[in-house]
């Protein structure tokens, strides 16, 4: 039994008495998650033809990996009850200043994305030093990182960027042939891996632990004795280095860089982690749901893309809606709970 | 620890106490609320600093910056307040900041292993992988002790541990507590109940406002001397001590009776309890700071809401949902804090008198300028209130007569029942008379009057009858010529025998 306690896993009910004993306070939001995830995707599958192929799957996972990169670095912010705003600006800033460095500045494109990786690990860093030390409320000065991020990337180039360099146009195309089913493309394998690792992170090391720690419970956690300062200061810099590598997957994906990309993305992003069944309190969550919640809200679009006739903007429209039922249902689970 | 002190920004909250715990005992540390225990501990385990003094473990001085450090002394401390995480695992929750490791990823089977150890140790076999919210209070406990004693702990500091446990599971934790002591741990036991510290501990240390009153053998202290060292009084002085009683305190049963309580309660914060206060009349409510006297107020006010029971007050009767809902009903409630929970600071004394008046009214029928100005004048001249003008913010007045303000706001609401909670806590002697001398009158013009103070002599001087609390539960009811200082404290001390046989029932 080598798995952390309270996991969304049988090994809870270890006596065996209760088949659904591991339906507890804080895996049942997951499991809902999944469920509507499911059902939206055997409903889609039933009502549209072709749906249900693999490919739509995996174009799923690709089409949303830059989003579910960023969305998972920020699950790590919001389980310590904090937020991270700048996610969205910072792929559009990272992915303009790629763009400009490999067209403009002719840098080889392996240097000009460790440095924006660098760039996006710094600033939150930065972010996460402003909150620890002076103990300012994660929403303002991550705000003052949007603008900034964004200030930043307009200032490099109003335009949008096409990037010709023939490695970009290699790796977009790049992918593992998975057979009949199609392949998966380059970048849901980065998301899939930025998942993977993401999990390993919140289970099984203290950093991660120490994470759920700080959300159930500030003060508690400090009492106890933890390093609630380095952590705190961590998943900023975790939710840096991860929005900064969604701006590379964008760059790859889109094979451009551009300003104004990402913008609003923080908030499709905490949309997908509040809907993958994270409190926005803290504390409580799942990285893998995280996973499930930016799938969801692929396959919403996926499905009014199959649709034809509806105009995209109702994929706002059914976001909000299915984000409104969750939060009630997490009240719900909460009132009973007290 | 010898000579310790610690000042906050205008007050002293411990001044040159002395405190000894050996190993192998538990050492009670008793005193009121505000007494200095809590700020003892947090010196002692390195959450405040000491201003002066020095601690000694083993005979080597020590300075713990931080419970950390105090911890790797082997101090280690159970807060009041469970601390614990309430989404992770028992097993966790006791490992946390140790997790075993193996290739650098955390090892759970050995988590769970040494957890299920650690809760073996106090004599638990449950499940470590449930979250520990999930757990009753009770478990909660248990595994922060667990905690407390997975880091080789000397001496272990229980802050009231006891507060939400009931009693067979205080009689576990005592049978654990005992186990511990017998391995040779020193163990400060803070708590309000009397009757668990003459169960459990070898010897106490009274505080009170911040001093040491003294050190005492348990077997050597009986209740009723524990009881009156701890409110700052000579035992023998309390024999002595009789006040001037009302006169009319007879005529009670004549009196129409408005509010009637049966069975209110709320768990964690009083047991049930009946309570009959009728007009014209001036309950008191007396017990240690800190027994449930407010708690009661709060819930016969519907600032929190009860868990069982009903009131009955002018003809209508459940239980007050809300503080909008008692105003209605005609209840009125002058809180304890009055910084905190009654004035709004900067509103002007007329707009905080008017206040209560306007929700009673509603929204709708609103209070005009004039009518304010009439009101607020009215009662500044006759509670005396000293300011310049109602327009003034209130919190430029003295605390007297910022008192005196929220007095008046509730009187212009014309309550038939008021609950008057510490009114006179801060004031100068002088306005102390004039609060006693408004709810004499008061009470004569046949308003029903609750009456909440420390000061013993304040109740038994102004009550006609006193409902007593201890350990938040009403203990017993005098009337009449039984209302004196003395009978007030014999019953808290739980030796007359009323008092003592429902304590009996409690433990």
């Amino acid at each position: 039994m080598r798995r952390p306690p309270s996991q969304p896993s049988p090994s809870a009910s270890r006596k065996g008495k209760e088949p659904l004993r591991f339906l507890n306070r804080s895996t049942f939001p997951f499991a809902a998650t999944v469920l509507v995830f499911v059902l939206l995707y055997v409903a889609a599958s039933l009502h549209y033809t072709g749906f249900s192929r693999p490919q739509v799957f995996l174009n799923l996972l690709a089409d949303n990996a830059f989003v579910g990169v960023a969305a998972v670095g920020l699950t790590f912010v919001i389980l310590t009850g904090g937020i991270d705003l700048s996610v969205g600006s910072a792929v559009g800033c990272g992915s303009i200043i790629i763009a400009t460095l490999v067209e403009k500045q002719h840098v080889h494109p392996v240097i000009a994305i460790l440095l924006v990786l660098a760039m996006g690990t710094t600033v939150g860093s930065g972010m996460g030093a402003l909150i620890r030390y002076f103990d300012l409320p994660p929403f303002l000065v991550t705000l003052a990182g949007l603008f900034l991020y964004r200030g930043i990337g307009l200032l490099v180039s109003m335009e949008s960027v096409s990037i010709m360099h023939p490695l970009f146009a290699r790796l977009s195309m790049a992918g593992v042939p998975l057979g009949d089913a199609g392949s998966l493309q380059l970048s849901a394998i980065v998301f899939l891996l930025v998942v993977a690792v993401g999990i390993y992170l919140s289970r099984h090391t203290t950093f991660g632990r120490v994470t759920y720690a700080i959300g159930g419970s500030e003060q508690s956690a400090l009492l106890m004795g933890l390093p609630v300062g380095r952590t705190k200061m961590g998943v900023y810099a975790l939710s840096g280095f991860c929005s900064a590598l969604a701006s590379v997957v964008y760059a790859v994906y889109t094979s451009a860089g551009n300003a104004n990309a990402g913008t609003g993305l923080e908030l499709d992003a905490i949309a997908a982690v509040v809907v993958g069944g994270t409190l926005l309190s803290g504390g409580t969550g799942y990285v893998a749901g995280t996973l499930v919640g930016v799938l969801i809200f692929g396959v919403i679009q996926t499905a009014i893309t199959f649709q034809g006739t509806l105009s995209s903007w109702w994929t706002k429209i059914a976001a909000g809606t299915l984000l409104l039922l969750f939060i009630l249902l997490q009240r719900a689970m909460h009132r009973r709970a007290r | 620890m010898r000579g310790i002190r610690r000042a906050f920004p205008g007050v002293v909250a411990l001044d040159g106490v002395d405190f000894t715990l050996r190993s192998g005992e538990v050492h009670a540390l008793m005193g009121e609320n505000g007494a200095g225990k809590s700020t003892l501990v947090k010196v002692l385990t390195g959450v405040h600093p000491r201003d002066a003094g020095e601690v000694r473990l083993n005979g080597s001085l020590i300075h713990p910056a931080s419970p950390q450090d105090a911890q790797a002394l082997g101090i280690s401390t159970v807060y009041q307040e469970v601390n614990l995480i309430p989404g992770l695992s028992v097993a966790e929750n006791i490992m946390l900041g140790r997790l075993p490791r193996r290739w650098g990823r955390i090892d759970w089977g050995a988590v769970n292993r040494r957890a299920e150890v650690a809760m073996g140790r106090l004599g638990l076999d449950l499940d470590v992988t449930q979250p520990v919210g999930s757990c009753s209070i009770a478990i909660q406990q248990m595994t922060a002790i667990a905690r407390a004693l997975d880091v080789q702990a000397k001496a272990l500091i229980l802050d009231e541990p006891t507060s939400s446990l009931d009693a067979q599971e205080a009689q576990n934790l005592f049978s654990v507590i005992r186990k511990l002591r017998d391995e040779g741990l020193g163990i400060v036991f803070i708590t309000h109940f009397l009757g668990q510290v003459y169960d459990i501990a070898d010897r106490i240390t009274v505080l009170r406002n911040g001093k040491l009153v003294g050190e005492y053998e348990t077997a050597s202290l009986p209740r009723l001397e524990l009881v009156a060292r701890m409110m700052g009084r000579d035992p023998d002085e309390v024999a002595a001590l009789e006040s001037a009683r009302p006169a009319d305190a007879a005529k009670a049963e004549e009196r129409k009776p408005f509010l009637s309580v049966r069975g209110l309660g709320r768990r964690g914060s009083i047991r049930p309890f009946d309570l009959d206060v009728a007009q014209g009349e001036v309950v008191g409510l007396a017990g240690l700071l800190g027994s449930g006297r407010t708690e009661a107020a709060r819930l016969l006010f519907g600032a929190d809401r009860a868990e069982t029971g009903s009131v009955t007050a002018g003809g209508r009767s459940g239980a007050p949902g809300s503080c909008r809902e008692a105003i209605a009903w005609g209840l009125g409630f002058c809180p304890e804090d009055r910084k905190a929970e009654g004035i709004v600071p900067n509103l002007s004394v007329r707009e905080n008198i008017a206040l209560a008046l306007q929700a009673r009214r509603g929204v709708l029928r609103r209070l005009s300028r004039k009518q304010q100005t009439e009101i607020a004048d009215r009662y500044i001249r006759e509670l005396n209130i000293v300011t310049p003008d109602a327009e003034t913010p209130i919190r430029s007045l003295s605390g007297g007569n910022q008192q005196k303000a929220l007095l008046a706001r509730w009187l212009a609401a014309d309550p038939r029942l008021l609950i008057l909670d510490e009114p006179t806590r801060g004031i100068d002697v002088g306005a102390k008379f004039e609060v006693a001398k408004a709810i004499e009158e008061l009470r004569a013009a046949g308003m029903a009057i609750l009456f909440i103070s420390s000061e013993l002599e304040e109740v038994v001087r102004s009550c006609g009858r006193v409902a007593v609390l201890r350990d938040r539960e009403k203990i017993g009811e005098l009337a009449g010529p039984d209302v004196s200082a003395q009978g007030i404290m014999a019953t808290i001390a739980g030796s007359q025998p009323k008092g003592s046989t429902e304590a009996e029932v409690r433990l």
